[in-house]
């Protein structure tokens, strides 16, 4: 009876304890979500409670004084980076889980050492490169470094994945004569595809919330992603903070419901390997 | 098959990796070591060869005890959330009487990790606002009325503000990665246990611990190096302040470059973060590779 009771008593304090947790992780989501429909004097006033009214016009302002700019931008450089990032690391992945070369080690090393060597040691390096080579200030620039920066990871997620699979269908398409280059688009390409969906979301996630390249290697606002452009909406409206605040809730709700799409593609590819921004 | 033996073809794939990996990461690695002893500045050819003169004045600088508490201290308390407390959490939700629920607070404790630090970082700084954050709004409302803590502007609790975000981003992220990790341990052990008559507490200690043991040494390790690599955090919330109270090694070295323009100083900065993440990344690879994990 004791024990029972005991029990209980410990099943009701963990239930309680991520009851507290959850509530201290959802509450300032919500408190984000109220406030970005209030109005500035209400926000101030009233800062936990429902908006009397939902000012969508916090919206249309947020959007007019620059978000939609920055999204625009960051659509761009995301999109392209992770076609680029999953394209170019599943060929180089298809060659390293098939063919067969003698420096096949020393590439393989080479492309993990990359994994060592992180964004913040070369930022500088790569500000004064980037301004060389005539990539500084320009979005093509920011997608090279994103990319670049993610292959080794992605490269050895697909590696492994590709190393698993069967070989009977690429090996009847050769002896049909078909070239490596259609076998991988139409053979290893659809296969791989819950791996390459994994990268694809992972690749997503970083490009579109990356900071510290982004802001080093833009400088035009025009040209600038959303996470930089949220920064400088913040000092621009001084204290107007429901408009920055809906730009805030643009920038995480395109994240928050691309993983409630592709719940279980993230999950897989977080606990394949352990990244984290 | 011969295809698969053709260099021009091996080549020809893998080119786009390792030309930019030999591009944008491994020639700016070499840079930023050469750089490291020339005194230079941004938009000027001229450089001097100053010797270790960089790496001198930032470890005879006052500010990098700070410094290197911050990241000491960032690692540390990541540690204790992001390995143990998460893993805590994960095999509690695992309990028979958490499966209904698991879903929802599964996915509630890892929303935060799905956005942007940017966001986050001007989300809590907007909480954390003394005059009219929620914060503060609410230790007024349960009767606190005289308190009101400057959090972020305060030199010495801002620090810990900054790490306290981070931990509220991401143990649902490490809770996640636990729960997966706990999956994947053989069901007939706990059923052993079961007839046994151990406990969960015992099941934790003696089951999933020892089995999960690996994977959290990797996790740790990963923690302290991310919290070496610090950055975007810390520079949206306080941006090295108030005073210098919460700069760690990567604000530092934004300063450097792009405030005070010693490119030099701010080059020996990212070797030393390098030599800091390099021996604990390949510790962390030698546990990997070692057949443990």
């Amino acid at each position: 009876m004791l024990s029972k009771l005991y029990g209980s008593t410990g099943k009701i304090l963990v239930f309680a304890m991520f009851t507290i947790l959850g509530s201290m992780i959802i509450l300032p989501l919500i408190w984000m979500l109220f406030s970005s429909f209030k109005e500035n004097s209400e926000f101030f006033s009233d800062p936990w409670g429902l908006p009397r009214k939902f000012q969508w016009n916090n919206y249309v302002y947020a959007i007019k004084y620059g978000v939609g700019k920055y999204f625009t931008n960051s659509i761009i450089v995301t999109v392209l980076s992770t076609i680029f990032t999953v394209f170019f690391s599943a060929l180089g992945a298809y060659v390293l889980s098939r063919f067969e070369f003698r420096s096949k080690d020393i590439i393989f090393i080479f492309i993990l050492g990359g994994m060592m060597i992180s964004p913040e040691v070369n930022l500088v390096s790569l500000f004064k490169l980037l301004q060389k080579l005539n990539l500084y200030n320009k979005h093509i620039g920011l997608i090279i470094t994103y990319c670049t920066y993610q292959f080794s990871f992605t490269v050895l997620l697909m590696r492994s994945y590709m190393l698993s699979m069967s070989r009977s269908m690429e090996e009847s398409a050769f002896i049909d004569g078909c070239s490596s280059f259609n076998v991988f688009i139409y053979i290893i390409l659809p296969i791989s595809k819950p791996v390459l969906a994994s990268g694809a979301l992972l690749s997503t996630m970083h490009t579109w919330n990356e900071y510290m390249f982004a802001t080093v290697f833009i400088e035009s606002d025009k040209l600038k992603t959303i996470p930089v452009g949220l920064v400088t909406l913040k000092s621009a409206l001084k204290t107007n903070y429901p408009i920055l605040i809906s730009g805030l809730v643009i920038s995480a709700a395109i994240m928050i419901i691309l993983f409630l799409i592709f719940q279980k593609q993230f999950i897989r590819g977080l606990s394949e390997g352990s990244i984290k921004e | 098959m011969k295809v698969y033996k053709s260099k021009k073809i091996i080549i020809l794939y893998l080119a786009p990796v390792i030309i930019s990996l030999v591009i944008f990461v491994y020639y700016p690695l070499i840079r930023s070591i050469i750089d490291s002893f020339y005194s230079w500045v941004s938009y000027s050819p001229d450089r001097k060869w100053v010797g270790l003169a960089n790496y001198i004045q930032i470890f005879s600088n006052e500010e990098i005890g700070t410094i290197f508490k911050n990241n000491i201290l960032y690692a540390i308390l990541s540690v204790i959330f992001q390995v143990g407390v998460a893993m805590v959490l994960a095999a509690c939700l695992e309990e028979l009487f958490m499966r209904q629920s698991q879903k929802y607070f599964r996915t509630i404790l890892f929303l935060p990790s799905l956005i942007s630090m940017t966001v986050i970082g001007l989300l809590w700084q907007a909480l954390l606002n003394p005059n009219n954050g929620l914060v503060n709004y609410f230790i007024h409302y349960i009767g606190f009325t005289n308190v009101t803590p400057l959090w972020l502007g305060d030199q010495k609790i801002a620090i810990f503000c900054c790490i306290f975000v981070s931990q509220w981003q991401y143990v649902g992220y490490c809770m996640l990665l636990d729960l997966v990790g706990i999956q994947k341990i053989p069901r007939e052990l706990y059923e052993a246990a079961k007839i046994d008559g151990g406990g969960s507490i015992k099941n934790f200690i003696y089951i999933t611990l020892p089995m999960a043991k690996e994977s959290m040494l990797v996790t740790a390790l990963i923690t302290v190096i991310g919290s070496f690599k610090v950055f975007t955090e810390i520079q949206i919330m306080t941006g090295g302040g108030p005073g210098r109270s919460t700069e760690v090694l990567a604000t530092a070295m934004y300063r450097s470059a792009f405030i005070n323009d010693e490119m030099g100083v701010a080059s020996a900065y990212a070797i030393i973060i390098f030599g800091i993440t390099l021996v604990l990344s390949l510790f962390q690879l030698k546990i990997t590779h070692s057949g443990q994990v």
